[in-house]
């Protein structure tokens, strides 16, 4: 069968077999290798992606499933070279040990901050219940990811600093 | 690992739906969120040779209130009603019920209609859906029907739907008086399905009687079970320690949990009517 689908904002076309899991058709297909497969049981939450912006786990959605569709992976996140505030965290804080893990938490913690930067650690482990980590633990990983909300907090007033600047100098 | 192979369709309508699963019989199953069905089919205990993908069906999306009843479409997902604000105070159940379903990206896919049809024990909304007294909106070839949750669940696995009906809605209905509810429930893990989990939808009158009590029990036996002595013994009586101890022994009566590695039938008895009992204290106290 033949679908599109927008992946990071870049529209890809190809021709897969309706039992194509959605995270074979990103790490074979299009050679998108950050979404791993850690479980056959939906369980592990390592093929995380955001699909229409929501996180799924991409082992249990089929490919055919996302035809016209938007997905984000952890190869989204980077912009013009520049980490973003949870991958940059993830790494300050040491939230991840072999990284197994680490693209499915990122596109969790994404989703989460996306919402709120003032996470408390309740919110946090509960916001990754989907994600298994078989190294760390997750004090780190919550440290992480509350860190990463400060600095996405931070960035948001300066740029509403500047804004009225702006608006002030009219 | 991947699924075996089969054909996809996608229809538009519930009657090409319909048309389809005439067509493939048992061959054909109906794909919605795909959060049990996938992981079946991926280890191979299910191989259906057509997949009916629902999602593209627009009526069986979103939810809303119409005479007398709250109507959730069949696509509605586990994530669309946990934070519904809407429906938070005259069907509390709905998000405290949610929130207990898997994980956030399982409750991103599944839908609720997709969990009563897989039939599981273990299913949640089996026992949600039992304590509000829901009914499923079931649709054939020969029309529309009304089906309550009761005679809904038939055995493990196993609904009273045809091979050619699909289950487009569930049915609430609309409580008059004050709702109180709770969904409670132990895991072994975070998102795992219960060990035991018990559903108490409670509505008063402005007398302060109870106008109507629904407790639906989960893992407690071949289906989602009612605890109907205790629910008929609360009614017309008030929420107070006596009545809640009372009510709290006799929903243990309706429960048929086995011995298995979650742990001991005396144990989750035990824990049923620990349950039952802290559910109608917290309700009692919020509905004062
Ligand atoms: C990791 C994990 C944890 C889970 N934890 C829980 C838990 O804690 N509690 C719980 O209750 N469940 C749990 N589940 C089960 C799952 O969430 C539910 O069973 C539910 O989401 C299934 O709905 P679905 O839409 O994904 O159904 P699908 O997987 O798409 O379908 C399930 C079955 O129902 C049929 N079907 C679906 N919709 C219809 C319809 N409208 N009409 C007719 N037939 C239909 C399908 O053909 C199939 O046989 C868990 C699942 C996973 C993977
Ligand atoms: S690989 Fe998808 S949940 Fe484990
Ligand atoms: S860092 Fe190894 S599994 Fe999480």
């Amino acid at each position: 069968m033949r679908i599109t689908v927008t992946v990071n904002g870049r529209e890809y076309e190809s021709e897969v077999e309706p039992r194509t899991l959605l995270v074979y058709y990103l790490r074979e297909h299009l050679e998108l290798k950050g979404a791993h497969v850690g479980c056959d049981t939906t369980n592990c939450g390592a093929c995380t992606v955001l699909l229409n912006g929501k996180p799924v786990k991409s082992c249990t959605v089929l490919a055919v499933q996302a035809n016209g569709q938007q997905v984000m992976t952890v190869e989204g996140l980077e912009q013009d070279g520049v980490l973003h505030p949870v991958q940059q965290s993830f790494w300050e804080e040491h939230g991840l040990q072999c990284g197994y893990c680490t693209p499915g938490m990122l596109m969790s913690a994404y989703s989460l901050l996306e919402k709120k930067q003032d996470l408390t650690e309740e919110e946090i482990r509960k916001g990754i219940s989907g994600n298994i980590c078989r190294c760390t633990g997750y004090v780190n990983i919550v440290k992480a990811i509350q860190s990463a909300g400060r600095q996405m907090a931070e960035k948001k007033q300066l740029e509403q600093n500047q804004s009225e600047v702006i608006g002030s100098g009219n | 690992m991947f699924p075996s192979t089969f054909d996809y369709f996608a229809p538009k309508t519930v009657e090409e739906t319909i048309g389809l699963l005439q067509r493939f019989g048992y061959d054909g199953k109906i794909l919605a969120g795909g959060q049990s069905l996938l992981p079946m089919m991926k280890l191979r205990v299910a191989m259906p040779a057509a997949l009916i993908d629902i999602n593209h069906v627009d009526d069986l999306h979103g939810w809303k209130e119409e005479d007398g009843y709250l109507r959730i479409g069949a696509l509605t997902r586990h994530a669309d009603l946990e934070k519904e604000s809407a429906l938070i105070e005259r069907y509390p159940l709905l998000s405290k019920t949610a929130e207990w379903i898997a994980d956030p990206q399982v409750r991103n896919r599944g839908t609720i209609c997709g969990s009563l049809v897989h039939a599981d024990p273990g299913s949640d909304w089996g026992a949600a859906m039992i304590a509000m007294r829901a009914e499923v909106e079931v649709v054939g070839p020969s029309g529309v029907k009304r089906v309550p949750i009761d005679e809904f669940f038939v055995d493990t696995f196993t609904t009273s739907l045809d091979m050619d009906e699909i289950a487009s809605a569930v049915l609430l209905p609309a409580p008059v008086g004050k709702v109180g509810a709770r969904y409670m429930k132990l895991e072994r893990k975070a998102g795992d399905f219960a060990i035991i989990g018990v559903a108490a939808n409670v509505i008063k009158a402005y007398d302060g009687t109870i106008l109507d009590a629904g407790f639906g029990l989960c893992a407690c036996g071949d289906i989602p079970l009612r605890a109907e002595q205790a629910e008929q013994y609360l009614i017309g009586r008030q929420l107070d320690d006596e009545t809640i101890e009372q009510a709290s022994r006799l929903a243990q009566q309706s429960a048929r949990p086995a011995t298995d590695l979650r742990g001991t039938a005396e144990y989750k008895l035990d824990l049923l009517r620990v349950f039952i009992k802290r559910a109608l204290q917290e309700i009692a106290a919020e509905l004062k």
